[in-house]
């Protein structure tokens, strides 16, 4: 027997263009009735629900900017973002990029699709691509249906930020539109997983629950006490960094970080999906995923990458412990009382106060007085100074704060009663939500603690 | 010759891991020719119809396909079309959009594709517009192979074709295979049916064990000299038994796996031992009212050369 192979590609077929395959997983995608139905869901529901909401009597008040949205329509698509990043993105992505490779196990499709397309590589490429776009169809019908039901229902005016000051509108747009587009990056980092997944899992349902998987880990990871660097290292953390938006300054750094380590877990999870992709052996009848190969090309890389991004975040950062500190939480709720109180004044058509003369000052202990100040916790205990121009006295408003381990905060006022004690102000208009009694707040976790 | 040839394969050999599935296979298919594979359950039919369609790469060995040389590259040479293991086909299209995905995914207007013509062809016009998720395994198997029509292949590779056709489906698809030979186009089809392969193959290739055990024309097959199970139905019963014991060359078969039935004989033999076996009961004044094979001599033959061969494992 001759025991030769003849040079390759010799006879091999030119393989169908990325753009045909791309143009037919397409049409496969969306002729599966559920990517349908989560195509309308996504580009009405969110309208209808934020617009339901709007008007309730009740408001999410736990829920980032779900307090403000009687106040304006901005708030609604952000209160939707943060479900979004809780729970719609990943079930989305595990729905289309879990299940894009798995489909084809399932349907008993491969071989067909080899012969047609000619190209193992092509085949990932348009796949990814088809799911790709797929996902973002159903992100923009998330940011756009939620905006649409949100100002049309209760208006464009201004948005209270994280920090208590307004936004104008067009702020409000532009910063909204932008958080929708960061958190692009977790949702591609979630794809890539889905994709791995798929890929390595086969049939397996495990393969098309493994983005929600992952982020549900990653999320408890997030509500646990960890050290910001390893917070940071999470493309989960890329979900709630937008918040950073919505101060002012503008909290860039955690946002940028969690953004390239999204973006570092997106390529590197479809690299190995597609190492193990093109790798593959389609004659092997009973093939049903990679199996062990999983672990090691799939999980032990992505373990590796986690550890890396934790070196070169604590490293490049400085962030070994929470980042919760006492200096900063004093520092984010002053701020924010200060831009609050205005708004307070103008609600009570009192003569107009700037931050700058009011000269707010928050002193806080976090539980008994043996307990280091830091950390995240529900017993921060906090007293805010503040001065007004012409008056001898210094006004006082304690104030109860729950801090998240993600450095969010909520403050609760506890009295006086005309300042932040009492849940309603009375303006010439009438009872108002009073914006001093309870607000939300941000400490940026890789801030220097003494500015 | 060579350009006359559709498939020239010398020496393939394909291992999964310490699993040889192919060793050392041979394989000539003209252009024009309908190619019988035939084998036992594992014996190599579906890798070796995969290295046909690019679906992998053989180990060692020189495949032609065409007439033209394939490498260690995946992707079939242009003109070849088929499918292994069922066809593929997408349930939440209807049978004309399965169909146009495909004929755009070549490049082609699908409205000059012939989509309407190949459905024709295979008998699925009255339910082109039906989404391929209500298909019988016939049905899915027509419009695989009208999947493989719209790319008018010059080598149509073809797996089980006939699984779960009704006799009007089989109708369709033997008249569209021999419409395709007449035409030019090869075709090599892996079948357990018998019946299929003499009426459409003019050549088999029976693989066992990963090898090539006969290779050749259907008749060359049925004509080799091997005793036969014949079941014999005659007047009398009885006396046939006797006749038969008595006759040389003949064995009485008391075990012959078919449904016990005591009017019936069946008995081992060469063909010149039971035309004496016949002569014998006619001048017995037994009436003979039937005499057949238990099984087809192509399928005996089937039989005898696969059982040698895992025998000689």
């Amino acid at each position: 027997m001759t025991a030769t192979v003849t040079v390759d590609n010799v006879a091999a077929a030119r393989p169908v263009s990325v753009p045909r395959g791309y143009r037919f997983e397409l049409v496969k995608l969306v002729s599966q009735w559920r990517i349908r139905l989560l195509v309308l869901a996504c580009w009405i529901a969110p309208a209808l629900f934020v617009a339901a909401v709007s008007r309730q009597s009740t408001l999410p008040s736990d829920t980032l900017f779900g307090r403000w949205m009687h106040a304006t329509g901005w708030a609604g698509p952000l209160v939707m973002l943060g479900f979004a990043g809780t729970w719609a993105l990943p079930l989305l992505t595990s729905v289309v990029a879990g299940d894009v490779f798995a489909c084809e196990d399932r349907l008993g499709t491969w071989r067909h699709l080899l012969v047609a397309v000619r190209s193992p590589r092509r085949i990932f490429v348009a796949k990814a691509l088809a799911s790709l776009t797929v996902i973002l169809l159903l992100v923009a019908g998330l940011a756009c249906s939620s905006t649409a039901g949100g100002v049309v229902a209760v208006g464009d005016q201004p948005l209270v930020g994280l920090d208590g000051h307004l936004l104008a509108p067009a702020d409000a747009a532009v910063k909204v539109l932008l958080a929708w587009v960061c958190v692009l990056a977790p949702t591609l980092a979630l794809a890539g997983i889905g994709l791995l997944g798929s890929v390595t899992l086969g049939r397996s349902p495990m393969g098309l629950l493994l983005p929600a998987l992952v982020a549900l880990a990653m999320q408890l990871a997030q509500m646990m006490p960890l050290p910001a660097a390893v917070r940071l290292a999470l493309p989960s953390y890329a979900f709630i960094a937008w918040n950073g938006l919505f101060t002012s300054p503008a909290q860039l750094g955690p946002l940028l970080i969690g953004i390239v380590v999204s973006l570092l877990w997106a390529v590197t999870a479809t690299v190995l999906a597609y190492v193990l992709f093109v790798r593959r052996d389609f004659t092997n009848l009973t093939y049903d995923g990679a199996g062990r190969r999983a672990v090691t090309a799939g999980v032990l890389p992505l373990a590796g990458l986690v550890a890396v991004t934790v070196g070169v975040v604590a490293t490049t950062t400085g962030a070994t412990g929470s980042g919760i500190e006492q200096d900063k939480v004093q520092r984010s709720l002053a701020t924010a009382f200060a831009h609050l109180y205005r708004l307070q004044t103008q609600q009570l058509n009192r003569p107009a106060v700037t931050e700058t003369q009011l000269k707010a000052t928050a002193t806080c202990d976090k539980g008994s007085v043996r307990v280091a100040a830091e950390g995240p916790g529900n017993d921060w205990r906090c007293v805010v100074s503040w001065h007004l121009p012409g008056v001898e006295a210094t006004g006082r408003a304690i104030y109860q704060l729950d801090v998240t381990p993600d450095g969010r905060f909520m403050a609760d006022g506890d009295g006086p009663k005309e300042v932040n004690g009492y849940f309603l102000v009375r303006t010439p208009a009438g009872d108002a939500p009073n914006p001093l009694w309870q607000f939300d707040g941000n400490v940026e976790l890789l801030a220097a603690s003494k500015g | 010759m060579d350009q006359l040839r559709a498939i020239r394969a010398r020496g393939i050999t394909k291992c999964f891991g310490n699993v040889v599935a192919l060793d050392g296979i041979d394989l000539d298919v003209t252009q024009g020719q309908i190619h019988g594979l035939v084998g036992p359950n594992g014996a190599g039919k579906t890798t070796l119809l995969g290295l046909l369609l690019g679906l992998a790469a053989a180990d060692s060995g020189r495949l032609e396909i065409l007439g033209t040389p394939v490498g260690r590259a995946l992707a079939a040479p242009d003109g070849v079309a088929g499918f292994v293991d069922g066809p593929g086909l997408y349930p939440s299209l209807t049978a004309r959009q399965n169909l146009a995905a495909l004929a755009a995914l070549r490049g082609r207007d699908t409205r000059t594709a012939g989509i309407d013509d190949v459905l024709d062809q295979v008998g699925l016009t009255d339910v082109a517009d039906d989404r391929a998720r209500g298909f019988s395994l016939g049905m899915r198997q027509r419009l695989g192979l009208a999947a493989a029509l719209l790319t008018q292949p010059r080598l149509l590779v073809l797996d089980e074709p006939s699984n779960g056709l009704d006799p009007a489906g089989k109708k369709h698809v033997h008249g569209v295979l021999t419409r395709l030979a007449a035409d030019g186009t090869s075709v090599v089809l892996s079948s357990h049916r018998m019946d299929d392969l003499q009426a459409l193959c003019s050549e088999v290739t029976i693989i066992a064990t990963g090898r090539v055990v006969f290779s050749g024309p259907l008749s060359k097959l049925a004509a080799e000299n091997r005793e036969l199970d014949y079941r014999l139905l005659t007047s009398d019963p009885q006396a046939a038994r006797r006749l038969a014991a008595d006759t040389a060359g003949i064995r009485i078969v008391d075990d012959a796996g078919t449904q016990h039935d005591a009017e019936v004989l069946v008995v081992r033999a060469l063909v010149p031992a039971l035309d004496d076996l016949v002569v014998q009961l006619v001048r017995a004044g037994v009436a003979l009212r039937e005499l057949a094979p238990v099984v087809s001599p192509l399928e005996a033959a089937f039989l005898a050369l696969t059982e040698q061969q895992e025998a000689g494992r």
